[in-house]
């Protein structure tokens, strides 16, 4: 009997039209940046996409403007029900054109297709119709009967889920008055463009939603522009404190959605082949780039070989390879810098001496890869279970008592999630009311969803975004 | 995985089917509940996220005309109707032995499923093709009859030519937790069985929950069955994506606990290509390839096989086909 | 005759529900309004606000794991036990604040008052800042309203004891535990609240209240990595660099108001809301 190999199956990328040049989108146009263009880069075949304008200080300052200008003349005046039509616009323009975007993120920034096209364009046209709702029912955010927008946001998302950061960001932005200037990461900063032809195409008033794209320096103009009222953030913890450094003193509120180490919990009780789809899930989708990611598996000691078994057999039937192929489970890591680190990460846990395990099987010779990897016997002490890897790395620790467990999963400077396995209900909500993290996802992992408040405990962050406590973030009492 | 035993619990002979290393979780009602229910538990969501996740590989091109081909060499062609005749059973048989008549290259299917008395009829018609006959019994499909009926009604079977039975548990007993009795129905079964192959059907639209499921299953298992199988064909939901999920998980583990391998048959309600083809991805990513082979595998369908056919037809000539290209039974 | 000699209260730190002095052996004389001497207190050093921070984080898995309505009743009694030393406070608050009796006694009964106010929202709290998530999918979704854990208070420097009350209540309401720097120039209400929360039901080391100075405290205080949050009320001018060494470990910040509010007024959430974090949990609705 022959194996059962699954031919190539990919999603055409036809329905994308790449350009040579992509601008900035400031005050409803495309426009040339001050800076050295960069090159954005597809990380699965090092094929370079396009180039992408930079802004300058000045470009930042433009856009900012343009954000004000429409924030007082346009967007702030206007009926909120009118502003909820548009976002309403956008959530279906996004439905539209989904197939679209669901491609160009992959191109841009190697997750697979089914990703792309499951998870993070759906929820991200989620996003903006969830909020969509809000503009007008404002008085029922918890914060008095006539809540006033911020004003400008300037909001810097990160290359992990590009759109769906984008969205996260904008929706509750737009729906609750203010306007915003965004900047995109600067190794995936396509589908943030084309999402401002979203914007036009919505006929959103110009001004309103800026994209200025770059790299550090970029983000920086933008959280320290001094006429921005709000900066919201994304991306690693030592950014974040820059941040907040660099905010304080300033009138400027903030919220920082920053990195983690979440611990998933396996009890002997669990579900197990549910557990063992969660812990997979938890660190290998979208190849561990996941802020929330399950990366430290704490197993009861009691069921730590079977469960690790059953793990490496489910790691085996990952498929690991062209992003666009509709098979494919994991793609590629978003950049040689990331691959770097994540390499480094490894080599140190194998030099502490860890047990590493990877699957067998081939990677692409061309683009950035990492194969599944799992290491076991890691300690609390190892800096494997300590560090932020943000690729597809496991570590396994284990725990005898429930007690173990919480100290164990607490026993990190992040906050952000937390993974339980247990069929015992009493246990779920215990365990679930110690851990000090800001999403507890029991009996599943990684979920989301626009209605359902996500953000850190401790340095993973502050703030929330999604539902009613994330569109607080905001607003302000009159 | 967790099991108790009840030390106090009076010595019972050793069911024959059952595996060394579980053979003492039979010896009691008390110890056979405790084994059952410290099986792992099964998420209901997780377990059809799961499912509906591998329903969503893309199985194209040489992948689809392999794959179409094993369900074909997969398929028990059933008919279990109260109007069969044997002149009905031997067009079944006609088409099991040649699926395409037009594409000498089409495979044979695995067997022919009919109701006892027909069993003899399908064994003549099938001589020398290497099909199996099989013949559901066990006063199928409530499986509501006395112990000595269900096996006169197997050792019937059995001696009209059937080389396969597929038996119905007693639902009503394995819903209040009279596990021992049916698993004693179960090896009693197998024993009128002789050579022949035992398909013990779960009927998991009446059982209503993945943890009755798995237990169901290795319950089956323990009890010497050759094939778990889903369903009736008879009770809404037959086979589902996920309850078939959960199954290929119970003989996976079963052969890894044990050693033995343990076939699994979803049937009733497979009607598409697009269907087998979800559950042939779930083998080889589930239990693994060694069960993508009709030993191992088996589909029960009537239509199925019409689509798979239509399908074929589709890949070898580049454009779609119609129903009257397909023959009927 | 002649009159009873009166006897003088030694002021001392409240650290882990004990009284104990500086380690650093320092006092400072504390004056009224009118600058004459009144006692000489306690002058916290780092190493006091380290101990503190201990008993703050011991205290904190007891009083945050405490039910609401347990919290709700604690707060309550602080405030009982605080009416019955009215005339004290009223004392004290005229003395350091330089005002009549009146207005004192009236800052007095407002600063109870504010304790009854935030008894009643420990069981509130998650009501109107949580709830279930209609999430798109078979899953039970729910948010609740949790404390940040440690949270160092530089009180207010002029309202020395409506002011402290104000920013320490809430924080306590919340179920974090506190180490609170009192006002440099009048902390003499500072001690006397120690005593009445060592005295009502308040487990030791949830408040923990130092005297002395917030600008050589509060930097060890904001650059402390187990300590989760901070207001920066009383910190003056020197609210900024402070903000910035808590962006280091990324605390909790409640900033300085431009100038010290009127602490009459209905605060509201908002000096809650910066030391709750939102918890989301999620779980699969199957059978």
């Amino acid at each position: 009997m022959t194996v059962f190999e699954y031919a190539p199956a990919p999603e055409s990328r036809s329905i994308v039209t790449l350009r040579s040049h992509y601008g900035l989108f400031v005050d409803g146009e495309f426009t040339d940046g001050g800076g050295t263009p960069l090159k954005t880069v597809n990380p699965a075949t090092e094929e370079v996409l396009g180039e992408v304008a930079v802004g300058t200080d000045a470009d930042v300052d433009r856009a900012v403007r343009a954000a004000r200008k429409a924030f007082t003349r346009v967007w702030g005046p206007m009926r909120p029900a009118d502003r909820g039509k548009y976002l309403f616009r956008i959530a279906r323009l996004l439905q539209e054109r989904a197939r679209e975007f669901a491609v160009l993120e992959t191109l841009d920034n190697g997750k697979p297709i089914t990703e792309s096209r499951d998870v993070d364009v759906p929820l991200a046209a989620a996003h903006f119709f969830y909020h969509a709702g809000w503009a007008d029912k404002l008085e029922h955010a918890g914060l008095g009967p006539a809540p006033r927008p911020l004003g400008v946001a300037g909001q810097v998302i990160p290359w992990n889920f590009p759109l769906l950061m984008l969205a996260w960001k904008v929706a509750p932005a737009l729906a609750a008055g203010n306007t915003v200037v965004l900047k995109p990461a600067e190794t995936t900063p396509l589908t943030a463009l084309l999402f401002a032809e979203v914007c036009q195409q919505a006929d959103l008033p110009p001004g309103v939603v800026n994209i200025v794209t770059g790299a550090g320096d970029t983000g920086r103009a933008v959280v320290e522009h001094a006429d921005v009222d709000k900066v919201a953030f994304t991306g690693s913890t030592e950014v974040g404190k820059q941040i907040a450094r660099s905010v304080a003193g300033t009138r400027k509120s903030l919220t920082l959605e920053l990195g983690g180490k979440a611990a998933n919990i396996v009890f002997d009780d669990a579900p197990i082949d549910q557990a063992v789809e969660g812990v997979v899930r938890g660190i290998f989708f979208n190849q561990g780039h996941v802020c929330c990611a399950g990366s430290r598996l704490l197993v009861q000691e009691s069921v730590h070989d079977e469960l690790v078994a059953s793990l490496q057999r489910r790691i085996g039937t990952l498929r690991v390879g062209d992003p666009l192929d509709k098979n494919t489970d994991v793609g590629a890591i978003n950049s040689p810098e990331q691959l770097a680190r994540i390499r480094e990460l490894v080599g140190i846990g194998e030099a502490e001496g860890a047990q590493v395990w990877q699957p067998d099987g081939e990677l692409p010779e061309r683009g950035n890869w990492f194969k599944p990897t799992v290491f076991t016997d890691v300690t609390p002490a190892h800096r494997i279970a300590r560090d932020e890897v943000f690729g597809p790395v496991l570590s396994v620790l284990t725990f005898r008592t429930p007690d173990e467990a919480v100290a164990k999963a607490n026993n990190t400077t992040y906050g952000l999630s937390a993974g339980i396995w247990s069929e015992k209900g009493s246990r779920i909500l215990a365990v679930a009311d110690q851990l000090r993290a800001g999403v507890v996802w029991a009996n599943t992992f990684n979920q989301f969803d626009p209605t359902s408040p996500f953000g850190g405990y401790k340095q993973s962050g502050y703030g929330r975004e999604g539902g009613r406590t994330g569109l607080r973030a905001y607003l302000k009492e009159s | 995985m967790t099991h108790v035993l009840d030390p106090t619990a009076p010595g019972r002979p050793v069911a024959p089917g059952a595996p060394d290393a579980f053979a003492d979780v039979t010896r009691s009602d008390a110890a056979f509940r405790a084994f059952l229910h410290g099986l792992p538990g099964v998420d209901q969501v997780g377990a059809e996220a799961r499912a509906a996740q591998l329903g969503t590989r893309s199985i194209k091109t040489t992948a689809k005309a392999w794959a179409i081909d094993t369900a074909i060499s997969m398929v028990d062609l059933t008919t279990l109707e109260g109007a069969d005749t044997p002149g009905r059973v031997r067009s079944l048989a006609a088409k099991a032995r040649r699926p395409d008549p037009a594409d000498g290259s089409c495979p044979q299917v695995a067997a022919v499923c009919v109701y006892g008395d027909l069993a003899g009829v399908a064994r003549d018609a099938l001589a020398g093709t290497g099909i199996h006959t099989a013949a559901v019994a066990t006063a199928f499909p409530s499986g509501r009859a006395s112990r000595e009926v269900k096996l006169a009604d197997v050792r019937d079977a059995v001696a009209g030519g059937a080389d396969e039975i597929d038996m119905v548990i007693d639902r009503g007993a394995f819903l209040s937790g009279r596990y021992l009795d049916v698993f004693d129905e179960v090896v009693a079964v197998k024993e009128a069985c002789g050579d022949a192959h035992l398909k013990v059907i779960l009927e998991t639209g009446e059982l209503r929950t993945y943890d009755a499921v798995r237990r169901a299953s290795w319950l089956a298992m323990l009890a010497g069955g050759d094939f778990i199988k889903t369903s009736t064909g008879k009770v809404s939901p037959a086979a589902t994506l996920p309850v078939c999920l959960v199954m290929l998980e119970a003989v996976r583990d079963f052969r890894a606990a044990t050693g033995t391998q343990v076939g699994v048959k979803p049937a009733g309600g497979i009607r598409t290509t697009k269907d087998a083809i979800k559950h042939l991805v779930m083998i080889n990513e589930v239990a693994g390839p060694d069960w993508l082979d009709p030993v191992w595998f088996r589909f029960g369908a009537s239509s199925l096989l019409d689509d798979l056919l239509l399908q074929r037809q589709k890949l070898r000539t580049g454009h779609y086909s119609g129903p009257d290209h397909v023959s009927v039974v | 005759m002649s009159e009873r000699l009166e006897v003088r209260k030694t002021y001392k730190l409240y650290v882990g529900g004990k009284f104990p002095r500086s380690e650093s052996g320092r006092t400072y004389p504390v004056a009224d309004g009118r600058g004459h001497f009144v006692a000489n207190a306690a002058k916290a050093s780092r190493k006091d606000a380290r101990d503190a921070v201990v008993a703050a984080r011991a205290a904190f898995a007891g009083w945050s794991g405490a039910t609401a309505y347990n919290r709700g009743q604690v707060l309550y009694r602080v405030a009982e036990v605080m009416e019955g030393r009215a005339a004290q406070f009223a004392e004290e608050v005229a003395a350091g604040e330089g005002l009549s009796a009146a207005k004192a006694r009236a800052a007095v009964d407002a600063a109870v008052d504010r304790w009854v106010w935030y008894a009643g929202w420990t069981d509130k709290l998650a009501a109107v800042l949580g709830g279930t998530n209609p999430v798109a999918g078979p899953y039970f979704d729910f948010s609740v309203p949790e404390p940040s854990g440690v949270v160092a208070v530089l009180a207010p420097q002029r309202s020395s004891l409506l002011g402290l009350v104000s920013v320490l209540a809430p924080v306590l309401a919340t179920g974090c535990t506190a180490v609170v720097v009192s006002s440099l120039q009048r902390p003499l209400p500072a001690i006397t609240l120690s005593e009445v929360l060592a005295t009502s039901d308040v487990p030791g080391g949830v408040a923990n209240l130092l005297t002395g100075d917030a600008a050589e405290i509060g930097p060890w205080l904001a650059e402390h990595a187990d300590v989760d949050g901070i207001d920066l009320t009383g910190a003056g001018t020197a609210a900024m660099e402070l903000e910035r060494s808590a962006a280091g470990t990324l605390k909790r910040v409640l900033r300085a108001p431009a100038d010290e509010p009127d602490w009459t007024g209905d605060p509201g959430l908002s000096r809650m809301t910066p030391f709750l974090e939102t918890k989301t949990v999620w779980h699969p609705i199957g059978v």
